[in-house]
């Protein structure tokens, strides 16, 4: 067994998953394939989209994953980087709206 | 990667690796490289192997449609990714002998492309010559691979746009991003702002515009470990950016993988990218690509007349695996009868839509 829980080596492996559910690893990977395809959307800024959800849920595959494929698009570092401050920014917006919940309850609570 | 070792390849890459007694400038030593590690522990497949598997082992050409001639390994810059290990210090020169050997062999080829490259072709003491020469032999596309900055190196060179037009030839430049930062990164200080400027100049003398005959590609690859997407929408990007922040306009965008060779070689050993990046090319193989991959329809001539399967090859000396090795001996059904020499190199040319000097092939 691994020391550590994340291994970047295990990135590779992603596909294995499907090895011990076959139908159910095969529907994902090519919902997977069908979602990142070029649509109403490009297949660049879905590319994007992605990057600013990885640092959101915080995977560290998918951050390694989406800034090598943003690379490999000719995405600069500055767009990256603008698109990891939206995803911030939503998080830490979710989180401090719930104040409208806390002043709710304080005011409620209080005489 | 570790700031300390991007100063040392900073400081390392204005030289060439010849020049720096770098063990990877000996091509046994790159070899063994290519040969071993995760190949040798079969952690990943030999590309014979791979090949093999959809029945394309030995690979054989087909139809000989280009003739690639590296006219010297000298160059006025010192790419970090460059294959050819070319630079400033690089003394191989093509002679005008075996330019005229050559010669003998454009004339008479069924080959419908020539294509020169180098270092930079500009700076053989004889490449004006060659050019005019070659140009009466009548070949359908004539190419020079010019790295654009070279025509603002020396003034000598100012008039280099008028004489590629005078001589009707396909101007094929390098250009890794376009934004400044990326470009400087990959090629050197300031090569950026040359190469903006080196487009207009074409541009003004009709090239890359829109309905012109006069022929400007451009040739993207990635600056750094990672594998080059869509060509056609890296096209598209490009067309865009050049065109709405410098009015540039060019015909296409060929997008090239980096091969693991000379210094892209050292560079993934460097920054610890090596492995991740074979992983990448195994993992992106394409038995597609492998049918039109450019060795097949190629033949590439070296500095000294020797002859290759392609570029790559010849920086790894791998001669042809033919009884004519030397373009002095040419001849083109015997050649056309040969193996191709392959190694994991290989797989740099297989991944994906594939990878040639012309761009994806699959």
């Amino acid at each position: 067994m691994a020391d550590s829980y994340y291994d970047p080596a295990d990135l590779r492996k992603f596909g294995k998953i499907t090895e011990w559910s076959e139908e159910l690893g095969t529907k994902f990977f090519d919902y997977y394939g069908k979602v990142f395809e070029e649509g109403a959307l490009s297949a660049r800024e879905k590319s994007l989209i992605a990057l600013a959800v990885s640092h959101v849920v915080k995977c560290p595959y998918c951050i390694d994953a989406y800034t090598k494929d943003g690379l490999q698009r000719g995405i600069t570092k500055e767009e990256m980087m603008e698109a990891v401050h939206v995803g911030a920014a939503i998080e830490s917006g979710a989180t401090l709206v719930h104040g409208v919940q806390m002043m709710n309850k304080y005011n409620k609570l209080s005489m | 990667m570790e700031q300390s070792i991007l100063t040392e390849l900073k400081k390392a890459a204005k030289k060439s690796l010849k020049a720096r007694h770098n063990d990877l400038a000996d091509n046994h030593r790159q070899l063994q490289i290519l040969n071993g590690g995760l190949f040798a522990d079969g952690e990943l497949p030999y590309f014979k192997n791979k090949i093999a598997e959809t029945n394309q082992f030995p690979l054989k050409p087909n139809t000989l449609e280009i003739l690639q001639i590296n006219v010297g390994y000298m160059c006025n810059q010192v790419c970090e990714h460059c294959h050819v290990d070319a630079g400033p210090d690089r003394k191989e020169i093509m002679t005008r002998e075996t330019m005229e050997q050559c010669l003998e062999v454009i004339r008479n080829t069924g080959a419908h492309t020539l294509d020169l490259t180098g270092g930079a072709p500009e700076m053989n003491p004889n490449f004006r010559w060659f050019v005019e020469e070659a140009s009466k032999a009548g070949i359908k596309d004539f190419i020079v691979r010019s790295n654009l900055t070279i025509i603002l190196a020396n003034k000598k060179y100012y008039d280099l746009p008028e004489f590629f037009k005078k001589h009707n030839v396909h101007v094929v430049s390098s250009m890794p991003h376009y934004t400044r930062g990326k470009t400087d990164k990959q090629r050197g200080d300031g090569v950026f702002d040359k190469s903006i400027k080196a487009l207009q100049m074409l541009n003004a003398v009709g090239y890359g515009m829109p309905d012109s005959s006069l022929r400007l590609d451009l040739v993207y690859n990635p600056s750094g470990a990672f594998l080059p997407t869509d060509q056609a929408a890296l096209e598209h990007d490009f067309k865009k950016a050049l065109k709405e922040d410098f009015d540039i306009d060019f015909h296409n965008l060929f997008s090239i993988t980096n091969l693991p060779i000379s210094r892209f070689l050292d560079y993934l050993i460097a920054s610890e990218n090596y492995e991740d990046y074979m992983y990448a090319l195994v993992d992106a193989y394409n038995p597609a690509a492998v049918a039109n991959v450019m060795c097949t329809n190629t033949i590439s001539v070296g500095w000294d007349g020797w002859l290759y399967d392609c570029d790559f090859n010849q920086m790894l000396d791998l001669k042809v695996a033919s009884t004519v090795k030397h373009i002095k001996d040419y001849n083109e059904d015997l050649l056309n009868d040969r193996d191709i020499v392959i190694s994991q190199h290989c797989y740099g040319c297989t991944a994906g839509a594939g990878s040639s000097c012309q761009g994806s092939v699959a």
